[in-house]
């Protein structure tokens, strides 16, 4: 019996599929939910998720956000969360470079802005390594 | 009367006006399907957010545990986000918001301050020396999620430090091509049991009642999704006061064209009517002329 599994964020619904097992990053550990889990409600820090079906894996990048889990269906409230085949690289490397520069110019510690930066500057690198990590297996997988 | 030249460039220019005014008509129409693609995405997770809220929210004691669902005695300050438009010529969307939103809040006891988003609704309150604490203008056409957040980050942040007691929101909620109506919905304080815009799925008035394990606890999960509930039901009025602004603007183009239609066929009728005198009485000149002379060579053969 597969479960249920929807990734949805603000602006749109992101994934939405049966799966034989999701992986979530939660906050306190990864967790692999198969189907008939306890219902639990958790938060999710910014890392990937697993949705496999019958063999085939597809990799999501959340930035945080919260899962509830139901014995038969996953959903994930992300804060932005993008397949990984979608990532445009080009634009995570600019990011990157931006935040970083803005970083490096200087800001105080502790003000919005630099919190911002931060977390514009973890964003890219979870895109950048998610599409390093992952594009390829799964470009490979459907190529065979 | 004006001359013939006079006349041939009034009608030029009208048509020119209505050329615009058709091209504005069509840009609107475009736009307001794009605002309703764009609002009718965001539906999902409203109405999960929402599910997950009232669960969270019906656990005993939730009233007294988290301080934005918490509701304060008394009459305290008051905050309403008006949602207006940059742009004009959009018939009388800005007024109407503006208009109801003031008459909605003129009974009020408390202070009342503003944030507004659009340039109009906040250069119409100033006008009226209204108390206008912060302005969000110059929002992307269709706006994503992350451009509206400030937003919530900004009224929560003062709801939260206890500035304002209650924080409103003003938006022209978009029914059909041709119906808008200026609403007032309460934000803050949440009230998880009433139903948020735009959304009625059956399946999210039943929350499960099996037992949850929350993790971490049950507050950092309110902490969670508090605020981005809030600042998702500000995006979606955002949405659904553009949906509406470009829809009033369609149809204050629409009919600036028509208007713009019947002025040329008025005035090519005078025009021709003029023209047809001028030839007319040229033609008689012309006439009188020959006879004149055809006369005077009769003489002169005689």
């Amino acid at each position: 019996m597969p479960i249920r599994c929807e990734i949805v964020s603000q602006d749109r619904v992101v994934f939405s599929g049966d799966a034989d097992i999701v992986i979530l990053p939660g906050v306190e550990g990864e967790m692999g939910i198969l189907p008939n889990h306890a219902p639990l409600l958790t938060a999710l820090r910014y890392g990937i998720i697993v949705v496999r079906k019958q063999g085939e894996e597809q990799f999501f990048t959340v930035a945080g956000g919260i899962a509830e889990v139901q014995p038969d269906q996953v959903t994930v409230l992300a804060d932005a969360a993008e397949n990984v085949l979608e990532i445009n690289v080009q634009r995570a490397e600019a990011a990157k470079r931006r935040a970083e520069e803005m970083l490096q110019r200087g800001i105080p510690k502790e003000s919005d802005e630099y919190f911002e930066l931060q977390a514009a500057l973890r964003r890219s690198n979870l895109r950048l390594e998610a599409v390093q990590r992952y594009r390829q297996r799964v470009q490979r997988e459907r190529r065979e | 009367m004006a001359s013939i030249r006079e006349m041939r460039n009034r009608i030029r220019s009208i048509k020119n006006l209505a050329q615009v005014t058709k091209a504005l008509e069509t840009v609107s129409a475009s736009k307001v399907r794009r605002a309703i693609a764009t609002y009718s995405q965001t539906r999902p997770y409203a109405e999960k957010a929402w599910k997950l809220l009232l669960h969270l929210a019906r656990q005993p004691g939730a009233e007294s545990l988290h301080p934005l669902l918490t509701h304060r005695e008394g009459n305290g300050p008051v905050l309403v986000i008006l949602v207006s438009s940059d742009r004009g010529l959009a018939g009388a969307y800005n007024v109407n918001i503006v208009r109801h939103t003031l008459q909605a809040f003129r009974d009020f006891e408390s202070q009342v301050s503003y944030v507004t988003v659009g340039k109009k609704g906040e250069a119409m309150l100033l006008r009226r020396r209204r108390t206008v604490m912060a302005g969000f203008a110059d929002l992307p056409p269709i706006p994503r999620f992350v451009d509206c957040a400030p937003i919530g980050q900004l009224v929560i942040s003062e709801f939260l430090s206890g500035h304002f007691d209650r924080v409103f929101i003003a938006y022209t909620e978009f029914i059909s091509m041709l119906r808008q109506e200026p609403r007032v919905r309460k934000l803050l304080p949440l009230e998880p049991e009433i139903v948020p815009m735009g959304v009625h799925s059956p399946e999210a008035t039943h929350p499960t009642h099996a037992v949850f394990t929350y993790e971490p606890g049950h507050t950092e999960l309110l902490n969670e999704i508090l605020p981005r509930f809030t600042s998702l039901q500000i995006y979606r009025s955002i949405l659904s006061a553009i949906a509406s602004e470009h829809a009033a603007r369609m149809v204050a183009m629409r009919n600036a064209t028509d208007n713009a239609r019947e002025l040329i066929l008025a005035l090519q009728l005078d025009y021709n009517k003029a023209r047809q005198q001028s030839i007319t009485s040229d033609m008689l000149d012309i006439s009188a002329g020959a006879e004149a002379l055809a006369k005077s060579m009769a003489e002169a053969a005689r």
